[in-house]
């Protein structure tokens, strides 16, 4: 079994939000980028599936500029075997799944995630599977392989389903995937120098989406104290003055 | 020329969210000058259908095919395309949940269309279509335009009002006709947790952190849990720690909820803890440290012990319900 892992580059998730030109662009100044984290989820289970037995090679791809390449670099470490990044700015989810068409093909298992955290689009692995008319799963929370077959968990409104389905097929990662990442060891940064790090020119696609403009939240109004021991009187607020009990 | 909502059932039984989407769809309708039609799969009553024509669907589709059961994300975006396709649909609606993020992507490709998920609120205007929503967890908005003719979102829960309208509705059933090729997801086994509030269903969310101290404490939290008819969620070390089920973490790394109230009880607040509720309506905060960040985030807040003060809370709220 060949798997591919999506890998989307995103700033550190304690990374204090900014914009620049009138509130048209992401500001990246002195941002840390890191693996978005259901990715890095996704590639810790491919590793385990790998270990386990019956896994071929475990390939991650980015549709990204250079500045993704320490991101692809750190996923080697962890233990991809090779990466593919897709010389393009990333504009939106149909333009990155269109990138990712050209090299997804030959793959048993892709994978991708629910979100990524930087624009939460939830779009790129629906759009990928599309686009290579093979099946897919979403809000899997679960993969396993034994003889070849993948049986997959997936959440559903209040409960969870096993199920199998063949193969090529995407899988959208969420929660229960893995449950620690896993961090590079000193002998994975040095091996990972060595490693295959391919970079394809991008094709001709549309963008369908156009990202106007950006706002920070409006500040919160103070939040309103109550006394420790007149703890009905917050009651009585959430009735009355919220109107939420 | 249409806008067409996809309604999910549960057990053949519509629930808020449906008639949320529906009221919402139905006002961008009217902004478009369209009719509105919902869409829906599997096993509902007629009446239960015609339920939807009260906050404003003029007509539902209603594709009954056991083969759907199996949710097999192809053959689902397919019968939504054909629907569309038959409807002429230019803007067509999905709920941001585990259905909605599986379909919607890839129905957008089979139209041609572009998508924005997560859409939190009416568009700021149709022509040019443009939408709002969440980035960056909760941190940032964005509006985005779709440049497509035809349009897919999905919405974001809980952040519209639902609007009885009233007026008539026609139902169809509708055929999509797939062949069974199309159809290769097999369920070998389902497990359904009953007797409890669906955590992302639940108006009131009553909240653990480690300020609990240990399982053994979880008692008070039940209790007022219960009281309010809430569901229960915690933060993820306590979820780690194997203190409380896997399902009840929230936040950025766990699920992510919009309930009316939230109530944060011995949680510090971290960034990644409030990414999963920073949508809720009100935050109450119960912390015995007044640095606790949870506090910038809260609506309303009590600094003091969780051990002292739970038991008050759970106490005016059984007076709260003898009053009526
Ligand atoms: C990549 C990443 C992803 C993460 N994802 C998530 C996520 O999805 N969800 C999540 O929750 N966390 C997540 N975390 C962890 C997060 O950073 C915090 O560590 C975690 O939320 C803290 O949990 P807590 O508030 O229960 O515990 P603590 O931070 O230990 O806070 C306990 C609080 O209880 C208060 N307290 C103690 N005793 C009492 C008492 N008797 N009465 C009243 N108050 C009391 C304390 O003042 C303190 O504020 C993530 C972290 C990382 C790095
Ligand atoms: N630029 C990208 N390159 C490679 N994979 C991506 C990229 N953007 C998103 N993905 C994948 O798609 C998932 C969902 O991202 P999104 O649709 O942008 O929220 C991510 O978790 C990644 O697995």
């Amino acid at each position: 079994m060949k798997i591919l892992v999506l890998i989307s580059n995103v700033p550190d998730t304690t990374t204090k939000i900014r914009f620049t030109g009138d509130n048209k662009a992401f500001d990246a100044t002195g941002v840390q980028w890191i693996i978005n984290p259901w990715d890095e989820l996704a590639l810790t289970r491919a590793m385990e599936l790998k270990e386990k037995g019956g896994v071929e090679s475990i390939t991650v791809a980015n549709v990204g500029t250079k500045i993704t390449e320490p991101t692809l670099r750190k996923a080697l470490a962890v233990g991809a075997d090779d990466a593919i990044r897709v010389d393009a700015e990333p504009l939106d989810a149909y333009f990155v799944a269109k990138q990712l068409a050209e090299v997804a093909k030959g793959y048993d298992l892709i994978m991708a995630g629910i979100e990524a955290s930087d624009y939460n689009g939830s779009g790129v692995g629906g759009m990928l599977a599309e686009l290579l008319e093979i099946n897919s799963v979403s809000a899997v929370s679960g993969i396993d392989l034994t003889d070849g077959q993948l049986k997959i968990l997936r959440e559903i409104d209040g409960g969870t389903q096993t199920l199998e389905i063949s193969t090529p097929v995407l899988t959208v990662v969420q929660k229960g995937i893995a449950i620690d990442p896993r961090i590079p060891a000193m002998r994975g940064i040095m091996m990972a120098r060595k490693k295959p790090l391919k970079v394809v020119p991008a094709v001709e696609a549309e963008t369908r989406t156009d990202f106007l403009s950006f706002e920070l939240p409006a500040p919160k109004a103070a939040c309103k104290m109550v006394e420790e021991d007149n703890a009905k009187e917050l009651i009585r607020l959430l009735h009355e003055e919220a109107k939420v009990l | 020329m249409s806008v067409l909502v996809y309604t999910e059932n549960w057990d053949g039984k519509f629930k808020k969210l449906s008639y949320e989407m529906v009221s919402f769809a139905a006002a961008i309708a009217k902004e478009m000058g369209s009719s509105l039609t919902a869409l829906s799969i599997g096993h509902v009553a007629d009446e239960e259908l015609k339920s939807l024509g009260k906050y404003g669907a003029n007509k539902v589709l209603n594709v009954q095919d056991d083969r759907f059961e199996s949710l097999d994300n192809k053959a689902l975006a397919d019968a939504v395309a054909k629907a569309a396709e038959a409807e002429g649909a230019k803007v067509i609606i999905f709920a941001h949940n585990n259905e909605g993020k599986a379909i919607a992507p890839r129905l957008s490709v089979r139209m041609n269309a572009g998508m924005v998920s997560g859409v939190n609120g009416l568009p700021v205007s149709v022509e040019p279509f443009v939408v709002r929503k969440k980035l960056f967890t909760g941190k940032a908005f964005a509006n985005i335009q779709i440049k497509t003719d035809v349009k897919v979102i999905t919405f974001a829960q809980n952040s519209y009002e639902i609007v009885e309208q009233g007026g008539d509705v026609v139902i169809e059933a509708f055929d999509p006709q797939l062949s069974d090729d199309e159809f290769n997801t097999t369920v070998k086994e389902t497990n359904k947790i009953t007797g409890k509030v669906i955590l992302t269903d639940a108006e009131i969310v009553v909240s653990g952190g480690r300020g609990l101290k240990g399982p053994e404490n979880w008692g008070i939290l039940e209790e007022l849990a219960g009281l309010l008819d809430a569901g229960t969620a915690c933060s993820r070390p306590v979820a780690d720690e194997g203190w409380r089920p896997k399902e009840e973490h929230v936040g950025q790394t766990g699920k992510i909820i919009a309930p009316n109230v939230y109530f944060a009880i011995g949680i510090s607040g971290a960034i990644q803890h409030l990414g999963g509720v920073n949508s809720s309506k009100i935050i109450v905060a119960v912390n015995k440290d007044p640095e606790a960040p949870i506090f910038e985030a809260a609506d309303y807040g009590i600094i003091g012990d969780l051990f002292k003060v739970v038991p008050q809370l759970i106490d005016a709220v059984k007076e709260m319900k003898a009053n009526g």
